[in-house]
């Protein structure tokens, strides 16, 4: 437990080094993840103490951003001023990702099939 | 009346406070999410952000004396985002067959979700700090918020975004779906976690163990990408 919370520091200590030293637009923790992904395709499974390390942290993923969503009280008034672009550019987006991946999955998974 | 005042500052000052109010709202919200069978227009986290911002505001508490507590669980938004590692690699490894066919298509999508939020935005006239905290929306929120951030974006607003990003997604997903004929349930878990992350997977979930599984790599796969790509369109086109 205590091993496998370490390791995922380590990940995210690496991460924010890769990404604050080398300059890098990706957030250092997805740089941490990507480290241990590779670990594990390197490692070729998941230890029992590290599965149950990550869903216990990821069971209660949606607390988590609780306290920053909280923020959302010092915009009310980019809020107000943006309302429209924000609400038709979320709604149409939303659909417009949903209806493009599902149509690519299938064709591509059509052309595998054949 | 002046010894509960006192109790009352002095709580105010001290991390305690604020940190239970925050679990308190979050149980309390969870709770009404499962009485009205997950309902994703219920969403706990939604509920919880209103009730907590409500309870600020009568108090007259600055968003920066809350935080002083709340951080403590802001702090595990870090090794959270590393730990999506583990159900990434679980789920890839089930589906290590069709990799080429995900990928392509979870990369479209993130590049849609990405160019239509930022076209619709700036035609709209959304200000700049508006356009980068929306253009991660379809994004699982710890990755859509440090990528907001980095960029110049204001992570908080984009928490929000993202978390109504997920429960459109999750209530007009189906539908769309349905629309387009697609009823393949790879294709429809795929498209349902690029478009609309966690949310949209544990709905996923709920109807369809695959399309939960597909919804889930997809999460993670468009986590991703756009953590890549997003930086490096923006600096193109703004």
């Amino acid at each position: 437990m205590l091993n496998a919370l370490t390791l995922i520091l380590v990940c995210q200590l690496a991460g924010e080094l890769a990404s604050g030293g080398l300059q890098l637009p990706v957030p250092g923790p997805v740089i941490g993840m990507v480290v241990l992904f590779i670990y594990l395709m390197v490692r070729g499974g998941v230890s029992q103490a590290m599965g149950r390390t990550a869903d216990g942290l990821l069971s209660h993923l949606s607390l988590l951003f609780v306290p920053a969503g909280v923020g959302v009280m010092l915009h009310f008034r980019l809020l107000e001023d943006n309302w429209l672009a924000v609400s038709v550019a979320l709604l149409a987006s939303t659909v417009a990702t949903i209806i493009v991946t599902a149509l690519m999955m299938r064709w591509l998974s059509g052309k595998q099939a054949s | 009346m002046t010894g509960l005042r006192d109790v009352w500052v002095y709580l105010s000052a001290s991390p305690l406070l604020h940190l239970t109010m925050t679990l308190v709202a979050f149980q309390a919200g969870s709770w009404i999410y499962e009485k009205a069978n997950r309902n994703p227009l219920l969403n706990p986290v939604l509920l919880s952000v209103i009730a907590v911002v409500t309870m600020l505001v009568i108090t007259g508490t600055a968003y920066q004396d809350y935080f002083e507590g709340a951080q403590f669980v802001h702090f595990l938004l870090g090794p959270a985002t590393v730990a999506l590692a583990i159900p990434l690699y679980r789920q890839f490894d089930k589906v290590r067959g069709s990799a080429l066919a995900i990928l392509s298509s979870v990369l479209a999508g993130s590049l849609t979700a990405i160019l239509t939020a930022l076209a619709i935005g700036s035609l709209l006239g959304g200000s700049t700090d508006t356009l980068l905290s929306l253009a991660p929306k379809s994004v699982t929120a710890p990755v859509a918020m440090g990528i907001s951030e980095q960029l110049g974006g204001l992570p908080s607003l984009t928490a929000v975004l993202v978390i109504l990003t997920g429960i459109a997604g999750a209530m007009l997903g189906p539908v769309v779906l349905d629309m387009i004929g697609v009823k393949d349930w790879a294709a429809r878990g795929l498209a349902m976690g690029t478009a609309s992350h966690g949310i949209a997977t544990a709905r996923a979930l709920q109807v369809n163990e695959v399309a939960g599984a597909f919804s889930g790599l997809a999460m993670g796969l468009n986590a991703l990408a756009t953590a890549i790509l997003l930086p490096l369109i923006w600096n193109w086109f703004f």
